[in-house]
């Protein structure tokens, strides 16, 4: 009888760079022996940009709407890191007003980014519905920051120093209406999620990472909060006076693609509890600190009084020059730990601006992930990571 | 607190690996000999007092053309993060302009593996240990460093009709 022999065959397969379910440009080369994922390796850069580069040649404030084009579901976010960064670096104090609304701004961002992510992440694994319900309360959403800052998506709505204008009068309506709604929503989708069998067939214990290795892995954000490690940069070192505000931090067990999903869910009514603070306890008075020279001085007063007008000018044209030196700012951002490296060579312009972006770390970890786990799981595993590809390459 | 503990550990141990603290907006940073690196993190990342093990980033610098270029032209920033103390930190490590290399920490933390990817695509300087040292932002065919300050900015003329002929010219 002729002898059969068993040899292991594997086969390579290209997942990307144009797949719906890799969120951007990623292309995940995976080497599958059946269904089974013996090894993956992803390749990034295809939307590298060099926006650490681009930020060598621009004065200080013109650096901020790049900021906006890393993670583009994120912008204000984006733009606190640079903004506390920068202020971290000069020493400026900002009013109380310019902290409250910063806050209220970013939350309302996590819930805005949180929604794409729950969408898109249900989509991914047989959710069609969740894309529509997430994309019709996201754009309540939008309209506060198109009432704030005149765009709908890139804002750049901070400033060095405070915010580009006052609020607008009908901020507390738009906002109120956010907050109305949004429990009713999250009760919608838990309805359709929490004890959908499909859905918990495809999350739970799947692509699971244990409290130890994220860490190893450097892993910030939901997805280490979800293996039950309490580390959340808001709580840990506490930025633009997130220790007046009163809010829980969510925490996972099992570190898996479903707890994940309730870790963010969770997030996002603590946001509210958070906005709905701020939005109560929204104290009068100037929105930009007074420091002349440094952070531009309102329009209304450029447009009367001489002095106004000398410092906007030198401001535009010269910019400001920090002290020599290199500060490091990090914030909670809906991916994880965002974090700005300003070096400063005492010019007017950054000598370096490193980005400590968050989904680059976490998509390092991907292979971790789906080794040895299903091919259909690789699309659970990268959804639940929350990445921006705009972030990730830069 | 955590920065006396972390004083006494550096002054303890590495007496000799440490260059100068600087304190700068309340931010601790330790220059040390390249040489002690991997020590250095080792013993950091041992030590059940300090328990520093979130190794946040690295990040580089180039200063081509400062006052602070005597020291070594290439600076490596190790961004450390202790979870039990909330305490941050930076180890930062000089290279000179011929051959920038140092130890590599993926022995020890799984996350220098990209980062440290990142600093040898964009800045150029090698990570000695490192099992995959290659590319990883930018394409293939792009030779030089592009966060060296000695990069060449160019700008490519953009084709219209008028030019749409003419081969593209890059300046």
């Amino acid at each position: 009888m002729e002898e059969t022999t068993t040899r292991r065959r594997t086969m390579n397969i290209n997942m990307g760079p144009q797949h719906p379910a890799t969120h951007g440009v990623l292309r995940v080369e995976l080497e599958l022996d059946g269904e089974t994922v013996v090894k993956a390796t992803p390749h990034i850069g295809y939307l590298h940009t060099g926006i650490e580069k681009t930020a060598e040649s621009k004065l200080y404030y013109k650096v901020i709407p790049t900021t906006d084009r890393m993670d583009y579901l994120a912008p204000m976010s984006n733009n606190l890191g640079y903004c506390l960064a920068i202020e971290k670096l000069m020493g400026i104090e900002v009013p109380p007003k310019v902290k409250y609304a910063r806050v209220l701004l970013t939350e309302l961002t996590r819930i805005k980014s949180h929604l794409v992510w729950i969408g898109t992440h249900a989509l991914d694994i047989g959710a069609m519905s969740m894309m529509l319900y997430a994309f019709r309360e996201r754009e309540l959403i939008i309209d506060v920051y198109e009432a704030c800052a005149g765009q709908r998506m890139m804002s750049t709505y901070f400033r060095i120093g405070g915010l580009t204008d006052d609020l607008p009068t009908d901020f507390n309506e738009k906002v109120e209406k956010v907050l109305k709604r949004m429990p009713e929503a999250f009760l919608d989708y838990e309805r359709l999620l929490n004890d959908n069998r499909i859905f918990r067939n495809r999350t739970i214990g799947v692509a699971k990472i244990s409290a130890d290795d994220a860490i190893n892995y450097g892993l910030t954000g939901p997805i280490l909060r979800g293996c039950g490690v309490n580390y959340d940069v808001r709580k840990a070192n506490p930025y633009s006076g997130y220790e007046d505000f009163d809010f829980d931090v969510p925490l996972g067990n099992n570190g898996d693609v479903y707890d994940r999903y309730l870790v963010r869910l969770e997030e996002m009514k603590q946001s509210l509890r958070i906005i709905k603070q701020a939005l109560d306890g929204m104290p009068e008075g100037p929105f930009r600190a007074h420091v002349p020279g440094v952070v531009l001085p309102p329009k209304e007063d450029v447009m009367h009084k001489m002095e106004s007008l000398i410092f906007h000018f030198k401001i535009i044209t010269a910019g400001f020059k920090p002290p020599k030196g290199a500060v490091y700012q990090a914030i909670e951002a809906p991916k994880g730990e965002l974090g700005y490296y300003i070096s400063s060579d005492g010019s007017n312009k950054p000598h370096r601006m490193r980005v400590r972006p968050p989904s680059f770390v976490n998509l390092s970890a991907l292979p971790k992930l789906v080794e040895g786990g299903m091919v259909a799981d690789v699309i659970a595993a990268i959804g639940s990571i929350d990445i921006v590809l705009g972030e990730v390459d830069r | 607190m955590m920065e006396e503990k972390l004083k006494e550990f550096f002054d303890k141990n590495f007496s000799g690996a440490v260059l100068r603290v600087d304190e700068f907006r309340d931010q601790l940073s330790f220059y040390i000999r390249p040489e002690f690196l991997l020590d250095v993190c080792r013993a950091l990342f041992d030590d059940s007092e300090l328990e520093v093990r979130l190794l946040a980033d690295i990040c580089s610098l180039d200063w081509l053309g400062d006052s602070d270029e005597e020291e070594g032209r290439f600076e490596v920033i190790y961004n450390l993060y202790s979870l039990k103390h909330k305490f941050r930190f930076f180890i930062k490590v000089k290279l000179p302009t011929d051959n920038p290399e140092i130890d590599s920490l993926t022995s020890l933390w799984a996350t220098a593996d990209w980062l440290e990817r990142e600093v040898y695509d964009l800045m150029g300087i090698k990570f000695a240990g490192h099992p995959n040292l290659v590319k990883i932002l930018t394409p293939d065919d792009l030779e030089g460093h592009p966060l060296r300050k000695d990069f060449p900015l160019t700008y490519e003329i953009p084709q219209f009709s008028f030019n749409k002929d003419d081969p593209p010219e890059v300046i």
